[in-house]
């Protein structure tokens, strides 16, 4: 049985507002199965008294003292955006099922 | 109505008052220029990784603490993934299944009873931007054809606090949440974690409600979001559980959804449906290693929590002497930390209440305001009560002193010079007064020689008048009857 279905993909292209053919979404879903496949093979080998990785170096802890540090100016910020107005970042409409 | 029985939940979000936001060094001013407190790590560019801000997961802890919270040993951040522009990244770091404080619970006064409203979890994110709509009608998303996106507030530490399910309280449930949210509002305020402006959006509230029979399971909720103020909180339970009553009450059925609560009508609509909710994909955050917060720290902080609201409240009433139900209207009026203040500054704790229960809660009530926002200190407070206790002020007359103070004209004695103000104390003078009166109404004189005490009001009001009001008409009235006795 395979890991992830043609509609799952289709709904996770959705979701992140990629743009998916139908043709791609055929050769996606093969190609997620075979990854999804190649990673669940790890559950055969995990034990137990061993616990989930979620990163790679054994460290806690990493914080930062509350002070303040310069940031960009706005006008660096917005020079970066596709458009902007009103010192503000310029979107198209969104959510549109709301509306 | 009385044929249901309420659940509630509460899921309040906090910004807290750290100078920096959660991942990165940018200020948190309130109100600044729009996108004039943005980095990298928060407007999301490649390559930028977020660091987590110690003060934040310390207030975090000391609100899990004070909400008899147990701290996590071990936790993570959690990655919350949507399509939305309020977040650059496209996804907003918060925590999902790893919170940092779980099981607590809040005791809250609410008539009489005492209600412990169970905390279900305390965890840490960031907050979003600000985006304004434009295109539609009054900024709302509903019409609009663009949105313009102000990324200061991307990134602030937000905490959420979401409590179990309330049951059981019947029609006192939205004065349960009320009351909820106000001791949580309190005791944030006391923790110095946050300045818990509902107006300014620094503490906002979902407010979840079902309906189910009595001896039934609980029926469908609705979210109420957009509870802006105490008040609205509610307001917002009890338009929600008429709402339900009445589709209930005509065979229908609630659907699981997010509803709006609107300031102006107090009413709820439908919002976005839960169905077309984003799926958010959450995973532990690759950019953040895990929290391990060392159990010495948190009883460290644990021993240095401050008296919560509801204990200082009992303290008071025992110093204070106040009844319960003196107590519950210094406490409505938001004029503990007043009256306290006030005491401290000399006054008695009678006085104080007088003052602030009385003629200022008057104003603030005409003003629209809240008793804190006046231009009167519990300083000021207590030294007009000196003056009149000095006899230098008569109730009246203190009245007078104290609307110049609240007018700006400064302390309740700079107003007295400024304007003049005394009590004419002076008996030489006031005697010169009395007998000037009692000269000019030989009539009314004649009739309090022969006992008839109360027509001394003329004369007393003839005196009062020369004297411009700056007498005691007690003393002016004693000091008549002796003359013509």
């Amino acid at each position: 049985m395979a890991a992830i279905s043609r509609d799952e993909v289709a709904h996770l292209a959705r979701l992140s507002r990629l743009a998916v053919t139908e043709d791609e979404l055929d050769m996606f879903a093969g190609q997620l199965d075979v990854i999804l496949q190649s990673v669940a093979r790890i559950g055969d080998v995990a034990a137990a008294d061993i616990p989930p990785t979620s990163h790679s170096v054994p460290l806690t802890n990493v914080l930062r003292e509350d002070v303040v540090v310069p940031g960009i100016s706005r006008e660096d910020a917005l020079a970066m955006a596709p458009d902007s107005a009103e010192d503000r970042f310029r979107v198209p409409r969104i959510l549109e099922e709301e509306a | 109505m009385a044929t249901y029985e309420p659940v509630i939940g509460l899921e309040t979000h906090v910004e807290l008052g750290t100078n920096t936001k959660m991942f990165c060094g940018c200020p948190t001013v309130f109100g600044a220029e729009p996108n004039t407190q943005v980095c990298p790590v928060c407007l999301g560019l490649p390559g930028s990784l977020p660091v987590a801000n110690k003060a934040a997961i310390e207030a975090t802890i000391r609100i899990g603490l004070a909400l008899n919270c147990s701290i996590a040993t071990w936790c993570r951040f959690a990655r919350k993934n949507y399509f939305y522009p309020d977040m650059p990244k496209n996804f907003q770091i918060s925590q999902y299944d790893e919170p940092l404080c779980v099981d607590g619970y809040l005791d809250v006064d609410v008539d009489g009873q005492t209600i412990r409203v169970g905390i279900e979890r305390v965890h840490l994110e960031e907050d979003t931007g600000k985006t304004l709509h434009i295109g539609g009608a009054t900024g709302r998303i509903h019409g609009a054809t663009e949105s313009l996106v102000d990324y200061n507030r991307a990134g602030i530490p937000l905490v959420e606090i979401v409590t179990k399910p309330v049951a059981g309280t019947g029609q006192l449930a939205p004065a349960v949440a009320r009351a909820y949210v106000t001791e949580l509002r309190d005791l944030l305020r006391t923790l110095d974690v946050s300045d818990v402006r509902m107006e300014q959006g620094s503490m906002r509230c979902d407010v979840n409600t079902s309906l189910n029979k009595p001896g039934e399971e609980w029926g469908t909720r609705t979210e109420t979001k957009n509870v802006n103020s105490l008040r609205s909180v509610e307001r917002a339970v009890r338009s929600e559980m008429l709402r339900q009553a009445s589709v209930l009450d005509a065979g229908g059925s609630i659907t699981q959804e997010t509803r709006h609560f609107h300031e102006d009508t107090g009413d709820t609509t439908s919002g976005r449906s839960k169905e077309t909710a984003t799926d958010y994909r959450y995973f532990p955050e690759p950019d953040l290693v895990p929290l391990a917060p060392d159990p010495a720290w948190v009883e460290t902080l644990k021993a240095a929590l401050p008296e919560t609201p509801r204990a200082r409240r009992a303290r008071l009433q025992q110093e204070w002497r106040v009844s319960d139900h003196d107590l519950q209207s210094i406490v409505n009026a938001g004029a503990v930390e007043l009256i306290e203040a006030t005491v401290a500054a000399g006054a008695t704790p009678d006085a104080a209440r007088k003052w602030w229960l009385g003629e200022l809660a008057r104003r603030a009530n005409n003003d629209g305001v809240e008793l804190s926002a006046l231009a009167v200190t519990p300083a000021d407070v207590a030294e007009l009560q000196q003056l009149v206790d000095a006899g230098k002020l008569t109730d009246k007359l203190a009245r007078q002193v104290l609307e110049g103070t609240l007018a700006g004209e400064g302390s309740p004695s700079a107003v007295m010079a400024a304007r003049g103000v005394e009590v004419v104390s002076d008996t030489g003078a006031l005697t010169a007064a009395v007998d000037e009166a009692i000269a000019a109404n030989p009539d009314v004189a004649a009739k309090i020689r022969e006992g008839k005490v109360a027509a001394a009001g003329v004369l007393v009001g003839a005196v009062m008048k020369a004297t411009r009001g700056q007498a005691d008409a007690k003393t002016v009235r004693d000091l008549i009857v002796s003359r013509l006795s």
